[in-house]
C-alpha cells in the first residue's frame, strides 16, 4: 500500500541526512509504529508521505502510484493527518473544525453534517454536545478524540498519526489507545503512526520500523522485535523486562476464558451466601451485580464484620476503578498499581461484569511465555 | 453626531455658566471666550470637523488596504519582510512638518499631499502588526491546515487572517488614533480640518480658537479609539471561543 524506496531527506544547511536512503514497506490495513529517539528522523519520514516535507531524494508509493508526481493538495485530501499539537483551529467550532477536509472537497451540506456527526460519534464525543463548542471549551483528551475525528471525517484509506496520544495523562491515553485500536479494528485503515514511546508502539501495531540516525535498524512484528532484537540498540530501546512488555500484546479477552473470573453476587444475596462466595474468593472480595449484570459494587471480608444490612445492596461500596475487556494487560496492571489493589473488575461497555482479573493471572501470563 | 455635538455644547455650557458664577468676573475668562467662540462659529467648526473626519477616513481606508496586503506578503518572505519594515521605520521617524514639506514640491498644496503623508505615516502599525499577527500563529495550526490538504490561499483566507484579526484591528487603531493628531498638522499644506483653527488661531494669537481646535482633535480621537477599542473587544470575543455561541 505504501511503499519508501532509499527516501531521503537533507534539509537545508545541514550536513547530515535527517533520513538516509530509507526503505520501508507497509501493507493494506497495517499499523505501522515508527519509532526511536528524538532525532532519529521518524517524523521526518512521516511527513514526507503526505509532502509537508520535500523528499531530497528518493520515491513514495502509494497503492503504486508515484506521490511525488502527484498535486500535494490532492493527496492531502485522501490521508489522514493528526499531529503531535492536534492543530486544531481555535477560531472555529468543534463542527467546523472536523468538516474541514469535506469543506476542501466541496461535498454537499447533508452530507458534511450527517458525516461529522457519525464521526464525532464514533470517537465518543456525543455530537449534540459538543459540536457547537469551541476547542478551549475541551480537556486534552477530547481535543485528541477531535484530531482523530477530524482525520477520519472524509474515511482517507490512510492515516499519518504523529504521537497523537502525547499530551495527556497515562489514564486517559491508555483509554485513547483501545478505543482507536477498537476503531482500526473496524476501519481497517492503513496506518503511518509516530511514537518515542516503545510501550505504545508495541501496543498500536501490526509492525514496528525502530529508526536510528535516520535509518531502520529493524522492522518486525511485536512478538519478532521482543524476542529477536536485531542489535544491542533494538534491545536497549526495548528493554529489559521484556516479559513486562509482552503484557501490552495480550487483551484480556484472550485470557479472561482461561482464568477464575470470580462468580458475580447478586444484590439481593443474603449475608450468609456473601460469607460463603468470600471464604472462596481468592482476593478476599466480591463483586455485586443487579438483575442485568451491571457491576453495582464490592463488598470486602471487613465489610460484612458488622452486620448492619440484610442483602448484598446494604453492603456494597463503590468500585472506582474498572476496565474494559479490550484493554491490555498492561492496562489492567497499571489500574491495579494506581488503586493499590491487586484485582480490577472487567466490564463491557455498558458496564456490565464480565470478571475478575488478578495480579496472579496477570503472573501466570508472564510465567507462561518466558 | 449632531446630538453628539449638541450634548459636549450643552456639558461646555454648564461648566461655563458655572465658572462664570464663581468667578463674578466682569472681564470674561477663557472658557466663557471659547465658549461664545463656538457658539458664534459652530457652522465653520462643524465643517472642518467633518472635513478633519474626512481626511482620517480617507487615509485609514487606505492604509489598511495597502498595509494589510503589504504585510501578508511580507509574511511569505523573511527578507523582504525586514527591508519593508525597516522603511516604514524610517518614514514614521521623519517629523511629520518635514514629511509634509516633502510632498509639496510632488502633489503641490493642497487635500491630496494631507493624504498621502497621513498614509504613509499609518503603513508601520498597520503593517507591522499584520506581519507579526500572522507569523506568530502557532505553527501547529498551520500545519495541521496544510496537511489536511487546505491550499495556501485558503489557509489565509480561512485560519491566518481570522485568528491574526485582533493584532491587525489593534494596529489599525494605533494607525487612526496617529492619524487623527497628526491630521491637525496637515492643514499647514492646505489639507484642511481642525488644524486650520489651530494654525489660524496661533497666527492671530487668538486662544480660544486655538483651543477649540484642539478640544475638536481630541474627541476626534477619543472617540475613534473608543469604538475601535469596543470593535477590538468583540471581534476577540468572537474569535476567542470558550463562551462564543453569540457569533457565526
Amino acid at each position: 500500500m505504501i511503499k519508501l524506496e532509499k527516501l531521503t531527506k537533507i534539509f537545508p544547511g545541514q550536513k547530515e541526512a535527517a533520513v538516509k536512503e530509507l526503505d520501508l514497506e507497509i501493507k493494506e490495513g497495517d499499523v505501522c509504529v515508527l519509532v526511536g529517539p528524538s532525532g532519529c528522523g521518524k517524523t521526518t519520514t512521516m511527513k514526507m508521505i503526505n509532502r509537508i516535507y520535500e523528499p531530497t531524494g528518493g520515491k513514495i508509493y502509494i497503492g503504486g502510484e508515484d506521490v511525488l508526481k502527484m498535486d500535494p493538495i490532492k493527496l492531502r485530501l485522501d490521508i489522514g493527518y493528526v499531529i503531535q499539537e492536534i492543530g486544531l483551529f481555535p477560531h472555529m467550532t468543534i463542527e467546523q473544525n472536523v468538516a474541514t477536509v469535506p469543506n476542501e472537497k466541496r461535498w454537499p451540506k447533508e452530507k458534511i453534517k450527517e458525516k461529522v456527526d457519525e464521526v464525532m460519534t464514533l470517537v465518543g464525543l456525543d455530537p449534540n454536545i459538543y459540536n457547537t463548542r469551541y476547542p478551549s471549551a475541551l480537556s486534552g483528551g477530547q481535543r485528541q478524540r477531535v484530531g482523530v475525528a477530524r482525520a477520519m471525517v472524509s474515511d482517507p484509506p490512510i492515516m499519518l498519526m504523529d504521537e497523537p496520544f502525547g499530551a495527556v495523562d497515562p489514564i486517559t491515553r491508555a483509554r485513547l489507545q483501545n478505543e482507536f485500536l477498537r476503531i482500526q479494528e473496524r476501519m481497517g485503515k492503513t496506518i503511518v503512526f509516530v511514537t518515542h514511546d516503545i510501550d505504545e508502539a508495541i501496543k498500536m501495531s501490526d509492525t514496528i520500523a525502530v529508526m536510528r540516525e535516520g535509518v531502520i535498524v529493524q522492522h518486525a512484528t511485536p512478538s519478532d522485535l521482543l524476542s529477536s532484537p536485531a542489535d544491542e540498540f533494538v534491545s536497549n530501546l526495548v528493554g529489559r523486562n521484556r516479559s513486562i512488555k509482552r503484557l501490552h500484546l495480550i487483551r484480556i479477552h484472550e485470557i479472561l476464558d482461561e482464568i477464575d473470573r470470580l462468580k458475580p453476587t447478586p444484590e439481593n444475596a443474603s449475608t450468609e451466601e456473601i460469607q460463603k462466595q468470600l471464604d472462596k474468593s481468592e482476593i478476599r472480595a466480591v463483586m455485586v451485580v443487579d438483575r442485568d449484570n451491571k457491576l453495582k459494587g464490592i463488598i470486602g471480608a471487613n465489610d460484612l464484620k458488622q452486620r448492619t444490612g440484610e442483602v448484598a445492596a446494604d453492603y456494597c461500596q463503590d468500585v472506582t476503578d474498572t476496565i474494559t475487556s479490550d484493554a491490555t494487560l498492561n492496562d489492567a496492571l497499571s489500574v491495579m498499581l494506581e488503586a493499590g489493589e491487586g484485582y480490577v473488575a472487567v466490564v463491557n461497555e455498558n458496564d456490565q461484569y464480565e470478571g475478575t482479573i488478578t495480579l496472579g493471572d496477570l503472573l501466570n501470563v508472564v510465567k507462561e511465555d518466558s | 453626531m449632531d446630538s453628539l455635538f449638541g450634548h459636549l455644547l450643552g456639558v461646555i455650557r454648564t461648566a461655563e455658566s458655572g465658572i462664570a458664577l464663581s468667578a463674578q468676573s466682569e472681564n470674561p475668562g477663557l472658557i466663557t471666550r471659547t465658549g461664545s467662540y463656538i457658539v458664534r462659529r459652530i457652522d465653520l467648526i462643524g465643517e472642518l470637523m467633518l472635513e478633519h473626519l474626512w481626511l482620517v477616513i480617507l487615509t485609514v481606508i487606505i492604509a489598511v488596504i495597502v498595509s494589510v496586503i503589504v504585510g501578508i506578503i511580507i509574511s511569505y518572505y523573511d527578507n523582504a519582510a525586514q527591508v519593508v519594515l525597516w522603511v516604514c521605520q524610517i518614514l514614521m521617524v521623519i517629523p511629520s512638518l518635514a514629511m509634509l514639506a516633502f510632498m509639496v514640491p510632488i502633489f503641490g498644496i493642497g487635500f491630496t499631499t494631507g493624504v498621502v503623508a497621513l498614509i504613509l505615516y499609518s503603513l508601520l502599525p498597520i503593517v507591522r502588526n499584520t506581519y507579526t499577527g500572522i507569523r506568530e500563529l502557532n505553527p501547529a495550526i498551520i500545519e495541521a491546515a496544510k496537511g489536511m490538504g487546505m491550499t495556501e490561499w485558503r489557509i489565509l483566507t480561512r485560519i491566518k487572517i481570522p485568528l491574526a484579526m485582533p493584532v491587525i484591528m489593534a494596529g489599525v487603531r494605533t494607525a487612526t488614533v496617529m492619524v487623527v493628531g497628526i491630521a491637525a498638522i496637515a492643514a499647514y499644506v492646505g489639507a484642511g480640518g481642525l488644524g486650520e483653527l489651530i494654525f489660524q488661531g496661533i497666527s492671530r494669537a487668538n486662544e480660544p480658537m486655538i483651543i477649540t481646535g484642539a478640544i475638536g482633535v481630541s474627541i476626534i480621537a477619543l472617540t475613534f479609539d473608543f469604538f475601535m477599542n469596543w470593535g477590538e473587544k468583540r471581534l476577540a470575543a468572537a474569535g476567542r471561543p470558550g463562551r462564543g455561541q453569540n457569533n457565526d
